[in-house]
């Protein structure tokens, strides 16, 4: 895995011509959203005028606490609902859809809290991952001759996948028994069982100890190089600028600034939201 | 009263119908909570919505078939009604919303108002109703006596309701076995971990809860039909504590598995009346008379499956493997 350092696209850098401004347009868009703003109460979350994220790329979604980071992805991903705006998917419009609909359409997330389902076993939760299984269906369950074949091939699948994961020796543990990184690698494992377009990882590297964050980020270049699109929220600079291709920074709702990974943060915008307008300021002088 | 007698009745318990009723309500209460984890706190009330809806077409004529068909439809239509605002929120909706529906139903049952249709507290008698079941039992019409058990051959609680109601038991366990290894039985256990988890996998997790509400639910109204043979329509044994009873046997027999209801609806029969038994053998009378031996055994049986429930929550068929994750 160690030939697997930063991606480095074939073609040329998608992102050669994007400008460095928040809201920049994208070559080749996957996602864009216009006016989405949600509040809660008084308190303005997401206030975010214009988002586009481009195909095939890494992007990281990044701020401080507070920023509405995690407030966005669930608005994105139909888990809350915002009080204006429009967002579409592929030219396919989101807005008001479930989070169902959302995830059949091959935008599937994860979450903060990993939501492993911990008294199924490991090979249970991959197959609940599989998109159109037909014997889901109740009327369909009573037939197991038509569904068998189906299931088989979602099994052979989910075990490629719990191989490439490394989770395979713990094909037959019930998922509640792996440690909080397992928990992550089977949650992604999952989230690709339905051949996803796009995958939403909200703080992929949150409790995971540091053996596995390299291997964790291994996983999602490879999503990236086998056509995937990520778009992922995330405190960890360190990672940050090992995997992204490109960075969007939010703070108090909005995006604030874009950019590639190595350029951004010395964004003065971005410095100023990280630390505060004034942190080289000395405290006695402000008096 | 020796101990003979007491086995010979305590062995009676294990094939009742009333324990085969019970049984079957609660595999449709194992539905609900052991494969979705829907808290359905008002079983009984889907149990007595099933014995008017039978006793009632019945009585005015409407025969056997036409009687399970509207039990069945009444069923659904409680299930929907209750889910359809409830199953959107989180568990503890439903739990409040179906105990007070139940009693609703009882209520109502009982009502002076409603007395022409339900027979109001006093509820519908055998005899206006039992007789299409009856009329096909194909034992002869005399008590019959198997072993050292004694029943008659068709009426009430008879060899034939033995026959049927285990019977029918075994058929939805093994629904119950074919459904919940099957993809839509997963995704009703995915639910139960983790709603989130499951729509984020592009699921729609309302249908589902809502299909086991309903399946659950008209399971439990059959389980009505089939302890009203043994008995007879009163809205007052379908109270809270027929609920509660239910969820009993099901956590002692083992959630989500598939002979947990049957094991523990003949445990928690048996132990009632084993503890009676032996209560009325060695406790004085002028210490406890017969009417305080029924309560005091309902304590009884209380205190051990409190004691169940710390000492091994997973019920006796349960998966320990699986109780370690604290789920």
């Amino acid at each position: 895995m160690a030939d697997k350092k930063k991606a480095t696209p074939t073609s040329a850098d998608p992102f050669a011509l994007v400008p460095h401004e928040a809201g920049a347009p994208k070559m080749d868009k996957i996602i864009v959203a216009d006016n989405i703003q949600r509040r809660f109460g008084g308190l303005t979350a997401v206030d975010v005028e214009h988002f586009e994220v481009q195909r095939n790329a890494i992007t990281a979604l990044i701020g401080p606490n507070g920023a509405g980071k995690s407030t966005f992805f669930n608005l994105l991903t139909g888990f809350d609902r915002p009080q204006t705006g429009e967002w579409s998917f592929n030219g396919f419009s989101l807005h008001s859809k479930s989070p169902a609909q959302v995830a059949r359409s091959g935008m599937v997330r994860t979450f903060q809290l990993t939501k492993a389902l911990s008294r199924m076993t490991v090979i249970e939760n991959m197959r609940l991952g599989a998109a159109n299984q037909v014997g889901e269906n109740l009327a369909r369950a009573f037939f197991p001759a038509l569904w068998k074949k189906q299931e088989q091939e979602i099994t052979e699948k989910a075990e490629e996948l719990l191989v490439r994961f490394k989770l395979d020796k713990k094909r037959d543990d019930y998922a509640g028994e792996l440690s909080g990184g397992q928990r992550k690698l089977l949650e992604m494992a999952r989230a690709l069982m339905s051949d996803p377009e796009i995958v939403m990882l909200d703080e992929p590297m949150a409790g995971v100890n540091p053996a596995l964050t390299e291997s964790l980020l291994d996983h999602i270049i490879e999503l990236k190089n086998q056509g995937v699109t990520v778009l992922f929220v995330e405190h960890d600079m360190h990672m940050v600028r090992r995997i992204s291709d490109w960075v969007v920074v939010m703070a108090e709702g909005k995006i604030i600034a874009e950019g590639p990974p190595g350029t951004v943060m010395a964004n003065p915008a971005v410095q100023d939201a990280y630390l505060g307008a004034h942190h080289d300021t000395d405290l006695f002088e402000e008096r | 009263m020796d101990f003979a007698d007491l086995l010979v009745n305590a062995g009676r318990e294990l094939f009742a119908p009333a324990t085969a009723a019970f049984a079957l309500a609660a595999i449709g209460l194992n539905f609900h909570f052991g494969l979705t984890g829907l808290l359905n706190m008002g079983h009984a009330g889907f149990m007595l919505l099933g014995m008017y809806g039978y006793a009632i077409t019945v009585r005015e004529g409407g025969g056997m078939l036409l009687g399970i068909l509207v039990a069945i439809l009444l069923a659904m239509a409680f299930g929907l009604l209750l889910g359809w605002p409830t199953l959107k929120l989180k568990g503890d909706y439903l739990a409040i919303v179906t105990i007070a529906a139940a009693e609703f139903v009882r209520f109502l049952g009982r009502s002076s108002v409603m007395k022409n249709i339900t027979g109001g507290s006093t509820g519908i008698r055998g005899t206006d109703f039992k007789e299409p079941f009856e009329s096909l039992s194909p034992f002869p019409s005399e008590q019959i006596t198997i072993g050292p058990w004694t029943l008659h051959g068709t009426a009430s609680t008879s060899w034939w309701l033995v026959v049927v109601s285990w019977g029918l038991v075994a058929l939805f366990a093994w629904l119950f076995w074919m459904l919940a290894k099957s993809p839509w039985g997963r995704v009703l256990k995915g639910i139960r971990e983790d709603e989130d988890a499951v729509r984020s996998l592009g699921k729609n997790v309302y249908a589902y809860k809502m299909q086991a509400l309903v399946i659950g639910g008209v399971i439990g109204a059959l389980g009505g039909i089939l302890w009203s043979f043994g008995n007879a329509v009163q809205p007052d044994s379908m109270g809270r504590p027929t609920t509660f009873w239910i969820w009993t046997l099901l956590l002692l027999g083992g959630a989500a598995t598939v002979f947990g209801p049957i094991l523990g609806s003949a445990l928690f029969w048996m132990a009632l009346v084993v503890v009676k038994g032996l209560s009325a053998m060695f406790i004085p009378e002028t210490l406890m008379n017969a009417t305080q031996r029924e309560p005091f055994a309902l304590m009884l049986v209380g205190v051990t499956l409190m004691l169940l429930v710390i000492f091994r929550p997973q019920g006796i068929l349960g998966n320990r493997r699986e109780l370690a994750i604290n789920g």
